[in-house]
C-alpha cells in the first residue's frame, strides 16, 4: 500500500503536507464559497427583530405561498454544511497527524533506549 | 512505487477540492430545492464513501478471520475508522439539508434510522477494539461483517419503504448539467478516501511496531 514502504521521516513530511495541504484547499475553497453565498444570502433577522410587535390577530389568514423574507435561507445551511464536511475532515487530518508523529516519536525512543542497553 | 505517487496524490486531491466550489457554483439550481440542493454534491459522495468504506472494512474481516493476517485487521481498523468520518458528515449536512427541504431536521425513516444505525454499529466496533481487551479483534471482525451486511438494507430502503429522502435513481438520471460537479466531487472524494485509508493504515501498522518493540525490550530485559 501506499504509506507500507515510506520511510518514518518521509512519513512525517507526508503527514505535514496533509495538514498543509487541508488548511490550503480550506482557506481556497471557503473563499469562493462564501462569495457565492453572501450573494444570495437572506436579510438579517436581528433588522426584523426591531420593528414594533403587531398587533393581536383576531384570525388566521390562509397564503399560498410564503414571502421570500419568512423562507429560511438556504444559503446559511449550505454555508455550514460545506463548512462542517470541511472541518469534520481537516480536524481527522489533523488528529491522524498527531498520532502518527507520536507514535514515531516513540518507536524512535524505544528503539534508542533499546540500543542503548545492548551495549 | 506507491510510496512515490503519495505526494502527487495528495497534490491531486488538494487541487480538485480547490475546484469543486467552482464546478458547483457552475451547476443549475434544483426546481424544487433550489439552492439547498448544492448540499448534494458533498452530501451523496461522503455517503458512497462510507458504504465504499464498510465493504472494506467487512471483506478486510473476513480476511482477518480466515487468514489471521495483521494487515487484513489494520486495514478493517482504518476503514472503521473512516465510516464514522464520512458518516458524521452525511449525519450532519443531511439534517440541514432536510431542514429547508422537508421543514424538518430529522425524521425517523428507513434511510436516515438505519444510516445512523451503520454510523452507530461501526461505533461500536471501534468501541470493542479500544476496550474489549486481547482476542476483541476477532469479535470486532464478526460486528464489521454485520455492519457490511447492513449496507445494501442501507442503499435500497429508499426504493423499499416510503421515506421522504430521494430514491437512488437520483444519482443515475442526473441532469447532464449537473453531472461534471457530482462526479468531479465524487472523485475527489474517493482521492481523499484513499490516501486516509492509507495513511490511517499506517499509524496502525507502526502502533503494532511500537507493541512488538517493547515485548522484545521487555524480553531482553528479563
Amino acid at each position: 500500500m501506499i504509506f507500507a514502504t515510506l520511510k518514518p521521516r518521509l512519513t512525517g513530511r507526508v503527514t505535514r503536507a496533509l495538514g498543509a495541504m487541508t488548511l490550503a484547499v480550506g482557506v481556497l475553497t471557503g473563499l469562493p464559497m462564501g462569495a457565492l453565498l453572501t450573494d444570495a444570502a437572506a436579510p438579517d433577522v436581528f433588522a426584523q427583530a426591531q420593528t414594533p410587535p403587531p398587533a393581536a390577530q383576531d384570525e388566521f389568514v390562509p397564503l399560498k405561498d410564503v414571502p421570500p423574507t419568512e423562507q429560511l435561507p438556504a444559503a446559511r445551511l449550505v454555508m455550514a454544511a460545506y463548512s462542517v464536511a470541511w472541518i469534520v475532515i481537516a480536524g481527522y487530518i489533523f488528529l491522524l497527524w498527531r498520532r502518527l508523529s507520536r507514535v514515531e516519536q516513540e518507536i524512535q525512543t524505544v528503539g534508542q533506549r533499546f540500543q542503548a542497553s545492548r551495549r | 512505487m506507491m510510496s512515490r505517487s503519495f505526494v502527487p496524490l495528495v497534490c491531486v486531491t488538494a487541487v480538485m477540492f480547490v475546484v469543486a466550489p467552482w464546478l458547483i457554483m457552475q451547476a443549475p439550481f434544483e426546481s424544487t430545492m433550489g439552492l439547498v440542493q448544492k448540499i448534494f454534491y458533498f452530501h451523496v459522495p461522503a455517503a458512497l464513501m462510507m458504504f465504499v468504506s464498510a465493504f472494506v472494512c467487512g471483506v478486510a474481516s473476513i480476511r482477518f478471520l480466515a487468514t489471521r493476517r495483521k494487515a487484513s485487521d489494520q486495514t478493517a481498523v482504518a476503514a472503521a475508522e473512516l465510516i464514522l468520518v464520512f458518516g458524521i458528515i452525511v449525519l450532519i449536512t443531511g439534517p440541514l439539508w432536510a431542514r429547508k427541504a422537508w421543514g424538518i431536521w430529522w425524521d425517523w425513516d428507513a434511510r436516515l434510522t438505519s444510516t445512523v444505525v451503520l454510523w452507530m454499529m461501526f461505533a461500536a466496533y471501534l468501541l470493542l477494539r479500544r476496550f474489549g481487551g486481547p482476542g476483541s479483534e476477532r469479535l470486532a471482525a464478526g460486528v464489521a461483517i454485520f455492519g457490511m451486511a447492513n449496507v445494501p438494507f442501507v442503499y435500497w430502503s429508499v426504493n423499499v419503504w416510503r421515506t421522504l429522502h430521494p430514491k437512488t435513481t437520483v444519482v443515475p438520471s442526473l441532469d447532464p448539467s449537473m453531472r461534471p460537479a457530482f462526479y468531479w466531487c465524487f472523485f475527489a472524494f474517493l482521492l481523499l478516501y484513499l490516501l486516509l485509508l492509507n495513511a490511517r493504515r499506517r499509524l496502525e501498522a507502526q502502533r503494532d511496531r511500537l507493541t512488538q518493540l517493547y515485548l522484545t525490550y521487555d524480553l531482553e530485559e528479563r
